[in-house]
């Protein structure tokens, strides 16, 4: 079965650092690819090269068979990406901020969509406040809503997405990208090594290491 | 691949091949970028009202500075109102994608399903409405200040109408270049004010030449051509160096 | 597809080739710019006749023309390589617009001298509005844009890249700010001032200006091989033949 991700090769170059030279991975529809690294090793580069943000000094990835180059607006509208900054204007409610970018990626939601994600994300009766009010916690979980109301999109690219969060949190968004999973979608995603999975969703793990060494590929299917 | 019941109208996600010529309506992302930045904007007025303020102050200097007598006045007048409403489009411009830098939805922006040229077009509109626009229909009061005719002062608000949409969009290459960049705000003034000399001479121009009697049509004209030229190339220009900046 | 590698302008795509090639190119110019620029001064100072109007004065344009002329044709070249740079992400070209930008911000800058320097005695103001001198001004500024937005971004990919979709950008708006300029200067005729109005010109003076323009033009290549081979040296300075060529010169 033809993998739904594929990295070749990639190597990266920041200002006059090499980050890393030579990764490659091979990601199958219904599994997750869990970038693992010390900080500063190129773990946020690289999830930025998959979103097709930043080219790659070397290398090339493939979305379906396909250079994500040529895919451009088609890849984009399949794809969900939540970087460390939770992408939300001050000013305007966590419904009305929900309601743009699910506009913007192609996925426009009613408000009571909008606002049941929300509710799952625990904000109930909270969705109409300024973001600006609330916790960086609540920030983070008005961020993720996107995911809730995410399902059309096939790949989820997420930085860091269990920071901040506390343990329910943490089990809603573990059942998200279960059930992301369990659709055949393909999530990536760094996290750190202590986080403890309900169930362990099945993976393919990619530890990101400096030049000296070449970098580790794992795949481990569970369940 | 099992699927599970949907409780909701969202189509159930599947891994299946590119869809090819379904991407959502263009006009459907633009409208909601504009949505966004004209409600962001209209919540915190402080930023368009401080450089609507920074307009009135400056033009009101150069009396101070070269003495009121009225014909001098009179002959300033456009040259001077427009070199200020320059100088308050440049502050202005700043706040054009920092922000969104900072909260991460510039790189939201990069990913939408929308070109990005069209949304770039679409902030540059909210801008624009919300600073050239607001000078442009402020300038009669200023006129005043210099006893400029009434006649000179409709040529002065229709030049300022058709020439402040080209300084938010030739300014916004220059933001779209100096986004999160040291020292932003100057270099970003270093970068524009050569680029709109044509747009200021233009401008100023054609009040001239309407006060002499030469007619300003040619002015507009040629201000019209390069607002459409503008239109076209600008939203490019900016997208390409957004994706530099981004990268 | 010819096989010889000299023949394959690819092959001194490579900063490390093209190094090489600069380097041996070099005093060839620098010669020329010597010989060429000796001719043109005897040409102008010397041989030319002294205009009736304007007296000796007028011998400043043998500097101030072809300097005027270098300085466009060089932001020309320079959104040349941009283009090249962007269009096929080539280092080398970003690195030949980069080395390029000082030396056409210095004509610039000469043209606007020596243009002061020939209004004095001839129209008695070290400054006129004149639309040649003001765009030379405004495309100094666009000069100035240039090396400041690459100076201010620190990341050296991100800078070359920005500083070339300035020039693309400026390139573009230079014959709409040419056009607007001499609009703005036919349109506010105090004195018939311009500068443009050369005295009618003899033969020779004609050939002075060509062999002046000639000598700045080799001048150029030069100064700009030479620092491109500097800029080279500097990116590249963790290669082994860098540190090699670094450590020679020791």
């Amino acid at each position: 079965m033809s993998p739904a991700l594929e990295l070749r090769t990639l190597r990266c170059v920041r200002g006059e650092r090499l980050l890393f030279d030579g990764v490659s991975a091979l990601v199958p529809a219904g599994q997750m690819l869990r970038v693992l690294g010390a900080n500063g090793s190129g773990k946020t580069s690289l999830l930025r090269m998959i979103c097709g943000l930043a080219r790659p000094t070397r290398g090339e990835i493939l979305w379906l068979g396909q250079p994500i180059a040529e895919l451009r607006e088609d890849f984009n509208t399949r794809l969900i990406y939540l970087g460390h900054a939770p992408a939300l204007k001050d000013e305007l409610s966590a419904l009305e901020n929900l309601r743009a970018s699910s506009g913007l990626a192609g996925q426009p939601c009613s408000t009571e969509d909008a606002a049941t994600a929300l509710a799952q994300a625990g904000l109930r009766g909270r969705e109409h406040l300024p973001t600006r009010l609330l916790s960086q916690g609540q920030r983070k979980r008005a961020s993720l809503a996107r995911l809730a109301l995410g399902a059309a999109a096939s790949l989820w690219v997420l930085d860091e997405p269990f920071n901040a969060l506390d343990d329910a949190a943490c089990s809603w968004l573990q059942g998200l990208i279960g059930a992301q999973l369990g659709r055949g979608g393909v999530v990536v995603l760094t996290s750190h090594q202590g986080l403890v999975w309900e169930a362990t969703p099945p993976q393919v793990t990619l530890t990101l290491r400096a030049p000296e060494a070449t970098p580790k590929v794992q795949a481990t299917i569970a369940g | 691949m099992s699927t599970t019941g949907s409780e909701n109208t969202m189509s159930e996600g599947r891994l299946a091949t590119p869809l090819r010529g379904e991407t959502p309506g263009l006009l459907q992302g633009m409208r909601h970028v504009f949505a966004r930045d004209l409600r962001v904007v209209l919540r915190r007025r402080a930023d368009a009202t401080a450089a609507l303020m920074f307009f009135i102050i400056v033009v009101s200097l150069f009396p101070l500075g070269v003495g009121p007598e009225p014909q001098l006045l009179r002959t300033m007048a456009a040259g001077v109102v427009w070199v200020a409403a320059l100088l308050a489009s440049m502050l202005s411009l700043t706040r054009l994608f920092t922000d969104d830098h900072h909260d991460g939805t510039l790189e939201q922006l990069l990913l939408a399903a929308t070109p990005l040229p069209l949304l770039v077009l679409a902030k540059m509109a909210v801008h624009w409405l919300t600073s050239g626009l607001l000078l442009a229909l402020i300038s009669p009061l200023l006129a005043l200040q210099f006893d400029l005719s009434p006649r000179a002062t409709a040529v002065l608000v229709g030049s300022l109408v058709l020439g402040t949409p080209l300084l938010s969009l030739i300014g916004g290459i220059g933001a779209a270049l100096t986004v999160g960049v040291r020292g932003a705000g100057v270099l970003l003034s270093l970068l524009v004010l050569p680029l709109v000399v044509p747009v200021l001479i233009f401008g100023a121009g054609a009040v001239a030449a309407s006060e002499g009697g030469f007619g300003f049509s040619a002015h507009f004209s040629l201000l019209g051509a390069m607002l459409v030229l503008a239109l076209f190339l600008a939203p490019l220009a900016t997208a390409a160096a957004l994706r530099i900046a981004m990268e | 597809m010819s096989s010889h590698p000299r023949m394959n302008w690819f092959y001194y795509a490579a900063p490390q080739r093209f190094y090489a090639l600069a380097g041996r190119a070099l005093p060839w110019f620098g010669v020329l710019a010597v010989l060429l620029g000796v001719a043109g001064l005897v040409i102008g100072l010397a041989v030319a006749p002294t205009d009736r109007q304007q007296g000796d004065a007028y011998r400043i344009i043998f500097v101030h023309v072809p300097a005027a002329w270098m300085s466009m044709v060089i932001y020309l070249a320079m959104a040349f390589w941009a283009a090249i740079g962007l269009a096929f992400n080539a280092r080398l070209a970003y690195m030949l617009a980069n080395a390029l930008a000082p030396t056409g911000a210095l004509m610039t800058f000469i043209a606007l001298w020596t243009g002061a320097l020939w209004g004095k005695p001839t129209w008695g103001a070290w400054w006129v509005w004149d639309a040649r001198l003001t765009s030379e001004l405004i495309l100094l500024f666009l000069y100035v844009g240039v090396l400041s937005l690459h100076a201010a971004i620190e990341e050296t990919q991100r800078a070359d890249r920005a500083a070339a979709l300035l020039a693309l950008v400026g390139v573009v708006n230079v014959p709409i700010i040419y056009f607007s300029v001499k609009w703005w200067n036919t349109l506010h005729q105090g004195a018939s001032i311009s500068l443009t109005k050369a005295p009618s010109m003899a033969a020779t003076m004609l050939l002075g200006m060509l062999v002046m323009a000639l000598a700045l033009w080799m001048y150029c290549i030069a100064a700009a091989l030479l620092r491109v081979r500097t800029v080279i040296l500097e990116r590249e300075r963790h290669a082994s033949w860098a540190q090699q060529a670094l450590g020679a010169t020791a």
